[in-house]
């Protein structure tokens, strides 16, 4: 038993496990920490109300505001009175339940998968819980994050665990290195195009392979963001010294002793050789183009020197079917190169893509040229703190002076709950996460992208690549 | 939470595979702080649609919703569950779930059945030959019955067994409290803590 090879994910789960379940009964998991945001808790604290019961552990529990919080005027009452009382909501519950809240206009405000690693709370080894699917982003530090409804939310809330099936794992082997101009935002939406936006479910993944070690803590972050598109419960990356080194010094991050413990720890997480996944996955990185999305899952995604793909090339009738339908709603004619999709509004932000990184990359390919006359561009950071770095970095007046709106932080206009929404039929190249129908507003159209396209496609005013610009 | 048997309601055939939650219930109606009233949210933007399948008089009053694979993928928001539940469903079949919907699912008393996708179409067929026509739902047996047709659906036996029952799931884990206790007593001392803030 003891000298049995495990992976990482079975690691954390095993030295988590409260009580093993019996008779078919999920195991009782300990959570280490679970954020919290207006949207997914008003109606779990009434539930704790109702029962009378109080939170076990709001050391454990952090809030910030971040869905449908303005990311223009901040310093002004909430103008949408609905939005307004859900803020206040939160506020309220925090200080009722005594949780520590990060609201807007505090520097420590922003999406909550951004605030959680740039605070040093969230670890490698650790569970960490939010009702929000996105919460797999944690994962790129080799924790087991999962994304939870408002029920569960109540439940962490109640009793700081979670009743969990035990997953299946799936190893996502990334070998090579990737071309200039190609980011983990192309390798994780190759992988949903590959695997399909329900090929996850069931599973941990596990991203591993010489194209993942290299890749920095932000960039792990996007691809593990992304593992609830391919239906997948979490994602994760094995922790190793650039894992250490970002975490080293941040605010929440452990201290003398207690860091020594922590890393000595961690080093035992990665996955041991022998380990079996119950199923393996390959991507060569060495041939990855920009990936970019021409339908409304997150699956229906080409290369950007792809054309638009005819609905009979796909086999499963199902599918077949579906990508009749998201081309009518994208407005798209088969066989059209995806580069001479023309866009109105290009968004650069959400917990996939709103890291500082993002916003230096796309800001370094602007730098000094003109945006395209019929594009608007929004560049919404990830945080107040990613706010205060980009412009202290002068950021802000390159994005500025290109003529992109610099606003606060937020999830904004990647679901659009906010006032940052598209117009009826608009088209956006989008660095977030989900392209559904309807996602960023009624009637609008989404064009997954990664920074870099984002930013070449501001320029152009058509899907395109840096190396497009160099070609003028 | 009620308990759940037996059920016999309306069939709705949802011909579309991939059902995200932003189209079960858009993010505009995620502002509210309740945990009722999302019947009007329910599919909100196809309703619009005159042609689409709710706004069918046979349909209308739904409360057995057949649809395509990989039903509920993308956002955890509960308020899909709970937007099917006021509108009046009690159970959904598909030949996938996605697992957050799912689990949701279990929480609010929807039943959530996996069929294969040939019994998805059979019984599509079925209640388009007879649009209003009631399915049965049999949690006991774990089968969907409309007339003749009778069809096997899976669902995780836990979850099954605490819909039959009724339970909620906070009063069955702290009955494990103890548990928890000597759990919380054995954390290394690295882990992280929100409490006191540092910056």
């Amino acid at each position: 038993m003891t000298n049995q090879p495990l992976t990482l994910a079975e690691k954390v789960w095993n030295d988590h496990l409260v009580a093993k379940g019996e008779n078919g009964a999920p195991d009782l998991l300990f959570i280490d920490l679970h954020l919290i945001h207006e949207v997914t808790s008003p109606q779990a604290f009434d539930g704790l109300r109702l029962a009378g019961r109080s939170i076990r552990r709001p050391d454990l529990t952090i809030a910030t505001e971040d869905h449908n919080t303005p990311t223009v005027d901040i310093d002004k009452p909430i103008a949408d009175p609905t939005s307004r009382t859900q803020i206040e909501a939160l506020r309220y519950n925090a200080k009722e339940f005594g949780i520590r809240i990060h609201s807007l206009g505090d520097v420590e405000q922003g999406i909550v998968h951004v605030v959680g690693p740039q605070l040093g709370l969230t670890m490698p080894g650790i569970t960490v819980v939010c009702g929000d699917s996105h919460t797999s982003t944690h994962g790129a530090f080799g924790a087991l994050a999962i994304g939870i409804g408002t029920s569960e939310v109540e439940h962490v809330l109640a009793t700081q665990t979670l009743p969990l099936k035990p997953f299946k794992t799936m190893a996502i082997n990334v070998e090579g290195t990737l071309r200039k101009g190609v980011t983990a935002k192309d390798i994780i939406l190759a992988v949903i195009a590959k695997i399909g936006t329900g090929g996850g479910q069931g599973y941990v993944l596990e991203y591993r392979g010489s194209a993942i070690r290299s890749l920095s803590m932000e960039a792990r972050m996007t691809i593990c963001n992304m593992s609830i598109e391919a239906g997948a419960r979490a994602g994760m990356v094995a922790p190793d010294e650039i894992t250490f080194e970002y975490l080293k010094g941040r605010a929440h991050a452990p201290q003398g002793k207690d860091w020594e413990d922590a890393v000595e720890y961690w080093k035992s997480l990665p996955t041991d050789d022998g380990a079996t996944f119950d199923a393996e996955v390959f991507l060569d990185a060495n041939i990855l183009d920009p990936f970019v999305t021409w339908g409304t899952n997150p699956g229906q995604g080409v290369s950007l020197n792809d054309v638009v793909p005819a609905p009979s090339s796909f086999a499963d009738p199902n599918e077949n079917a579906a990508a009749q339908r998201a081309l009518e709603y994208m407005d798209l004619v088969p066989g059209t190169k995806m580069k001479d999709i023309k866009v109105d509004t290009v968004f650069l932000g959400s917990c996939t893509n709103s890291r500082i990184e993002d916003l230096r990359a796309a800001a370094a390919i602007i730098n000094g040229k003109k945006k395209s006359d019929h594009v608007r561009m929004l560049v919404v950071p990830g945080s107040a703190r990613v706010r205060l770095q980009a412009e202290q970095e002068g950021l802000d007046q390159i994005f500025k002076d290109f003529g992109a709106e610099w606003r606060f932080a937020g999830c904004s206009m990647c679901l659009g709950m906010n006032p940052d929404q598209l117009a009826p039929g608009e088209r956006a190249a989008s660095t977030s996460n989900r392209n559904f129908e309807g996602r960023q507003g009624k009637g609008a159209r989404t064009h997954l992208v990664s920074p870099l396209v984002a930013a070449a496609t501001a320029i152009r005013g058509t899907l395109s690549a840096p190396s497009d610009l160099e070609e003028n | 939470m009620d308990k759940f048997t037996r059920f016999s309601g309306v069939g709705v055939p949802l011909r579309r595979s991939n059902v995200d939650t932003d189209q079960i219930i858009p993010a505009v109606y995620l502002k509210r702080i309740t945990k009722t009233g999302f019947d009007d949210a329910l599919f909100a933007s196809w309703r619009n649609d005159p042609e689409f399948i709710l706004n069918q008089d046979a349909y209308k009053h739904g409360e057995v919703l057949v649809a395509g694979p990989d039903f509920g993928t993308g956002s955890s928001r509960e308020h899909a569950v709970w937007a099917l539940r006021d509108y009046g469903f009690k159970a959904v079949l598909s030949a996938k779930f996605a697992d957050i919907f799912r689990g949701n699912a279990g929480k609010q008393g929807l039943v959530t059945g996996e069929i294969s996708e040939s019994d998805t179409e059979k019984l599509w067929t079925a209640i388009e030959a007879n649009p209003g026509v009631k399915i049965e739902i049999d949690l006991i047996k774990k089968v969907a019955t409309l007339g003749d047709l009778s069809v096997p659906f899976a669902i995780d036996e836990y979850t099954r067994w605490r819909l039959l029952e009724g339970l909620d799931d906070i009063g069955l884990t702290l009955r494990d409290e103890a548990a928890i206790t000597a759990f919380e007593a054995k954390r290394p001392a690295w882990m992280p803590k929100t409490l006191p803030a540092r910056h």
